[in-house]
């Protein structure tokens, strides 16, 4: 069994002062983004989102039944965006062409400011 | 520069897809830049277990807000101001010397935002949900709450429809204090079950 990793849990942590969550709530900043863009979504009645944790509850089972506790590897907020992508692709509130292509784009741009030694 | 890159290719992918995905739904007017950047900006400073520090407080010292609490958690908490997306059902399950709480989503990470905000990490992770349900005596411990063997610990798995929080014990040594100096003493675990509220210093 793996354990509840303690430096993670952080059992001895203090009440969050005022206005923070205290923890860290998203480790990156793609995270955040994936997380408001879903309820963003859902506040603009594009997307309903129960629909949108039925796919999430759906892609954490799944990934659990394929793999051990053990294995370690586990992004929440991976599970978080793939589920997020197969509900608007499967709504048809997007199309998968116009995904692939902003990819693209965007990798091409992300690339281009790597090479002039950007931060990104 | 390429090393960079490949070196970090499973976060740049990650970043790729949320950034890919952001923009073809704002392209599309489907969604505005500013309406994320709100949401993001209210769940990661308005929202969180500073809020349910003083639900708790409250509910110490006042024993009729206590009661309105046990009967219906949701408004009780609305009294306060707090409420909306994800807080509508609030069962709130009360700590006794009999009788410890604990919080779980089996399923996913379901979590009362209202009050406690986001929920941490390992909240989200496959081994507290799974092992607190199988062991939480022993998960509670590894937390540092070791509790004698004659308290019962009740496991409360979140639904997409009920949230739960656990309204912990009043630490003793704190008669003399304000509702704003208890709500100090209040943790967020305390309020998910793997932790007690502080000792007064």
């Amino acid at each position: 069994m793996s354990s509840v990793d303690p430096d993670v849990a952080s059992p001895d942590a203090p009440a969050a002062p005022p206005r923070t969550n205290g923890a860290l709530v998203f480790a990156e900043p793609w995270e955040s983004r994936a997380f408001g863009v879903a309820l963003a979504l859902h506040d603009a009645r594009v997307v309903d989102f129960e629909a949108f944790r039925a796919r999430l509850i759906e892609g954490i089972g799944s990934w659990e039944a394929s793999r051990s506790p053990a294995d370690g590897g586990y992004r929440y907020y991976e599970r978080w965006l793939t589920a997020l992508e197969r509900t608007v692709l499967a709504e048809r509130i997007l199309d998968p062409d116009d995904l692939d292509v902003a990819r693209e784009a965007i990798g091409r741009e992300w690339d281009h400011d790597h090479d002039h030694g950007h931060p990104r | 520069m390429s090393h960079e890159h490949h070196h970090h290719h499973d976060h740049d992918e990650l970043a790729l897809r949320a950034a890919a995905l952001e923009a073809v739904l704002v392209e599309k007017g489907l969604l505005s830049t500013d309406q994320i950047d709100a949401i993001v900006e209210r769940y990661e400073r308005d929202l969180g277990p500073q809020n349910g520090a003083r639900v708790v407080a409250r509910a110490w010292v006042d024993p009729a807000y206590r009661d309105r609490l046990r009967s219906d958690g949701a408004a009780a908490i609305r009294e306060l101001g707090y409420g909306g997306f994800e807080g509508d059902t609030m069962v709130v399950v009360e700590n006794t010397p009999a009788v410890h709480n604990v919080v779980v989503c089996t399923l996913c990470s379901c979590y009362p935002w209202p009050v406690l905000g986001l929920p941490p990490t390992w909240y989200k992770s496959p081994a507290y949900r799974a092992r607190v349900v199988a062991e939480p005596r022993a998960v509670l411990r590894e937390f540092g709450v070791v509790l004698p063997p004659e308290v019962e610990i009740r496991v409360w798995d979140s639904t997409s429809e009920v949230r739960y929080l656990v309204l912990p014990e009043r630490p003793s040594g704190t008669d003399g204090m304000s509702e704003e100096e208890l709500a100090g003493l209040v943790t967020r675990d305390s309020m998910i079950g793997t932790g007690l509220a502080a000792s007064p210093a």
